[in-house]
């Protein structure tokens, strides 16, 4: 019989497996390394911040505005509700990328001013200022699908980065990087 | 506490497998595997099961219990959710499932290091080794990457709840049936791995995988039947195969499975295909980490991907590539040193397993590509989606010919054959395939090809794997051979129901008031009322129908509109009416805005055939395992019993020669 147990004469068949399964690597790795246009957070990357101007959320912060965006400076924006869990999980990480001198601005998206307060008194405020989306318009804009979001935006008001999800405790490089990388205009 | 005990016990068992590794090695430096390292590899292995199992259980206690200061917990259940699917929520989210998969191969490793002595200790030495390496993986994954037990700094007031579509019995038996299944693949891996470490390659060594093999194939068929199902009712789309690329993943690992199932049984009885066997050893398990890598990275697009993470793919990808690619490596310097086996002639049984191999393979690298190739385009920056168009043709192309090797295999004699021999017994299959061929054409003149092919294939394959069977003696005729016969027919009852679920269903799509009638094939259905009704954690629009199939008696059916409130998201809950010729299938859609309602009906003749095949499949094997494993502990009874013999008597044994 000839394919299973070929004779001595075809032995470099033997390598084939691993060839192929180089291959494979070679196109998985590729996949990977370029997940530009597979993921959905990239669709607004290198597009300006669509124009709104919020009232403020809670009575001791500022409403959030484009113009805010346009001071620059990186700054990161937190699509957030009093209403979500895990925006709860990521707010110490909030906290401590507020401490590390990034200034975050919040969009509390269908809220209700009492229980942000309470929110914002039980897990922290590391927000600059808070907009308040009744209608998810700014979500919408960003093409943010859900919360918790985390947008960074540069210093002339285009989107560099989208986090989506809670940011955990090994999200916060990625984060401040990506920062540090708006900096620098595109 | 609980989470912190669980946390510590699996670095507890990660210690146990460093050290596993560790002495196992030293002990394969050192010679014959008889040394003081190498009798401490076996316990390393067997804590660890226990171990694990522990972990896994706290676990689930934290789950049972809703304790919020969990980020797992909080983030995948919901203190209002069902005891059942809070138990099920252990495993339904990536960190749990991932526990779920270390403890089975640890409890696997347990099993093996415990009850395993035929193999030479050396070869079960490496054995253990490659098991100790390939654990070691996915302990790092699970404590540096996705540790489950992960607390919040503050607990949170409710949990998130689970993906509403994964709040479903079939849940609770799916995920888990497929990873004992991938597990068991894990071990046949390692075999291959420890045989090839010590070129021991032979009958031996393929009786001591196969119970493996084959238990895993068992899980791996129910899996993907129970999976099948639960995507036919719950996605609320009527079809039961979609060549989605997690569907695919599962399917991948079961055709190198019933590949290397069929390889290892001519391995054992035979000692022919000896590196072939060894190859698919590392394929098989190659595609259950190919197809996990595909489910988690994301990087293929895919309507059941519910544990998403790029991150953890590449993860996944470093181990994939470190344990299939060292074996692959390990494989091309050793293969050729590993003495060649014994030649048969090409009308033998030997022969029809190669045809069964080189078809299975087949299919499985057309699936691969169809698989990858959108990743392959995209590469080029083009997008395509590959579907039932390619899959179906190109597949049936070496389906077909492997459906007729399965009619004449088992009838040949193992290492030389003439066809003169079993010609007459089969004329009926093939006789009846012939009438049935003309028969479907002749009631239904549109059928399409591959349908048609099918029918024919199916009934006549129905009646050849049966024949074995015939003139035998049915009391004397050994278990496993039961197992074989019992496994091809399922795959002909499979085959029917997917021939006539193809050429023979009918789909009616219509926007219905209260009142109205609508026919679909032999059915009559009437929509009574539309109502609402609530459950523990959703609401639902819930239409009762009156379908008389005929003129038969009404039978009451109930799909819903189901909106789940935590998290929010509307599922279609499907409502079947399952008959012996065929299932109604039922589905209720949004309200139009005239207030009618869309709904969505087929009936599928013989379409349960498709699952009840795959389970007489699974049942086949079941029945094989049992033979074999009785088989073995018999064959270890009487070893024992005549070593006692030459104990007793030292003179016997002077003259038979040394006890093993």
């Amino acid at each position: 019989m000839t394919a299973p147990d070929a004779p001595k004469g075809k032995r470099w068949a033997i390598w084939l497996p691993l060839v192929l399964f180089g291959a494979f690597f070679a196109l998985v790795m590729n996949g990977l390394i370029r997940p530009a246009d597979r993921e959905i957070e990239s669709a607004m990357v290198g597009k300006p911040l669509p124009v709104f101007d919020l009232a403020p959320g809670s009575p001791d912060r500022p409403g959030l505005a484009t113009d805010a965006f346009r001071q620059g400076r990186p700054r990161l924006l937190n699509i957030f509700a009093s209403w979500c869990v895990p925006c709860a999980a990521e707010a110490p990480q909030l906290d401590a990328i507020a401490k590390s001198g990034v200034p975050i601005d919040g969009v509390a998206i269908r809220d209700r001013e009492e229980d942000l307060a309470r929110f914002l008194a039980r897990h922290g405020n590391p927000f600059a200022s808070i907009g308040k989306d009744d209608i998810s318009e700014v979500q919408l804009g960003l093409g943010s699908s859900g919360v918790p979001e985390t947008f960074v935006i540069d210093g002339s008001g285009t989107i560099r980065y989208q986090h989506i999800g809670p940011i955990m405790d090994r999200d916060v490089a990625k984060i401040l990087a990506e920062v540090e990388r708006a900096e620098k205009p595109l | 506490m609980i989470a912190e005990a669980g946390l510590a016990l699996l670095w507890f068992a990660a210690a146990l497998a460093v050290l596993q590794l560790f002495t196992s090695l030293m002990t394969l430096r050192g010679g014959d595997g008889s040394g003081e390292m190498g009798g401490i590899v076996r316990p390393a292995a067997i804590m660890q099961g226990p171990l694990v199992a522990l972990s896994f259980a706290m676990l689930m206690w934290l789950f049972i219990r809703t304790d919020l200061s969990v980020l797992l917990v909080a983030a995948n259940s919901h203190s209002a959710k069902p005891f059942i699917f809070k138990v099920a929520g252990t495993w339904g989210n990536h960190e749990g499932s991932m526990l779920l998969w270390v403890t089975v191969m640890a409890l696997s490793g347990s099993f093996l290091a415990l009850v395993e002595r035929r193999l030479p200790e050396r070869t079960m030495i490496a054995t253990l080794a490659a098991q100790a390496f390939v654990s070691l993986g996915f302990y790092a994954f699970l404590l540096f990457s996705s540790n489950p037990f992960e607390r919040l700094l503050t607990p949170v007031a409710e949990g998130n709840g689970l993906n509403p579509l994964l709040q479903d019995i079939g849940l609770a038996f799916h995920p888990p049936t497929l990873y004992v299944g991938y597990v068991g693949l894990s071990v046949a891996f390692s075999f291959a791995v420890g045989a090839l470490i010590t070129r021991e390659v032979g009958p031996a060594f393929a009786r001591a995988m196969r119970p493996w093999v084959l238990g895993s194939w068992i899980f791996l068929t129910i899996g993907i039947t129970a999976g099948s199902y639960w995507a036919y009712y719950e996605l609320g789309w009527g079809g039961w195969w979609f060549w989605d690329p997690v569907e695919n993943a599962s399917l991948m690992p079961w055709l190198a499975a019933t590949a290397l199932l069929h390889s290892a049984s001519v391995l054992a009885s035979r000692d022919a295909l000896r590196t072939w066997t060894i190859m698919l050893g590392v394929v098989a398990f190659s595609m259950s980490m190919v197809g996990t890598f595909l489910v988690r990275s994301g990087i293929l697009t895919s309507v059941h991907a519910f544990a998403v993470d790029p991150e953890r793919g590449t993860f996944i990808l470093a181990l994939l590539t470190i344990y299939i690619g060292g074996a692959l490596a390990l494989f091309g310097a050793r293969a050729s040193t590993v003495s060649e086996g014994k030649r048969f002639s090409i009308v033998s049984r030997e022969a029809g397993l190669v045809v069964n191999n080189v078809a299975l393979t087949a299919i499985l690298g057309i699936v691969l590509l169809g698989t990858l190739y959108p990743l392959l385009t995209e590469a080029f920056d083009t997008k395509v989606s590959v579907g039932p168009p390619y899959f179906n043709p190109v597949g049936a192309i070496f389906a077909f010919p492997m459906f007729v090797a399965l009619a004449i295999g088992p009838l040949l004699r193992w290492r030389s054959d003439r066809f003169g021999r079993i010609g007459k017994r089969l004329i009926l299959p093939a006789v009846v395939t012939v009438i049935v061929l003309g028969g479907a054409l002749m009631f239904a003149p549109d059928i399409h090809i591959l349908p048609l092919l099918g029918l024919g294939m199916a009934i006549g394959l129905g009646i050849a794997s049966l024949v074995p069977l015939f003139g035998r003696n049915l009391l004397r005729t050994p278990l496993p051979t039961y197992g074989m016969v019992l496994g091809h027919f399922g795959l002909a009852v499979a085959l029917f129901g997917m021939a006539s679920e193809s050429a023979f269903s009918t789909e009616k799509l219509v926007a219905a008031n209260v009142g109205d009638r609508v026919d679909v094939g032999p059915w009559s259905i009437e929509l009574t009322s539309m109502e609402p009704v609530a459950g523990p954690n959703w609401t639902a629009l819930e239409a009762t129908m009156t379908a008389r199939y005929e003129d038969g008696s009404p039978v009451m059916l109930h799909p819903q509109s189901r909106t789940f409130t935590q998290p929010q998201q509307t599922t279609s809950e499907s409502a079947l009416s399952t008959r012996w010729n065929g299932q109604l299938y039922a589905v209720v859609g949004e309200e139009g805005a005239d207030g009618r309602w869309q709904l969505r009906l087929w009936w599928k003749p013989f379409v349960p055939l498709v699952w009840l095949g795959g389970l007489l499949i699974a049942l086949g094997g079941v029945l094989a395992l049992i033979g074999r494993v009785a088989g073995d502990v018999r064959r270890g009874l009487q070893r024992r019993r005549i070593a006692m013999r030459r104990e007793s008597k030292p003179l016997a044994a002077a003259t038979t020669g040394p006890a093993e």
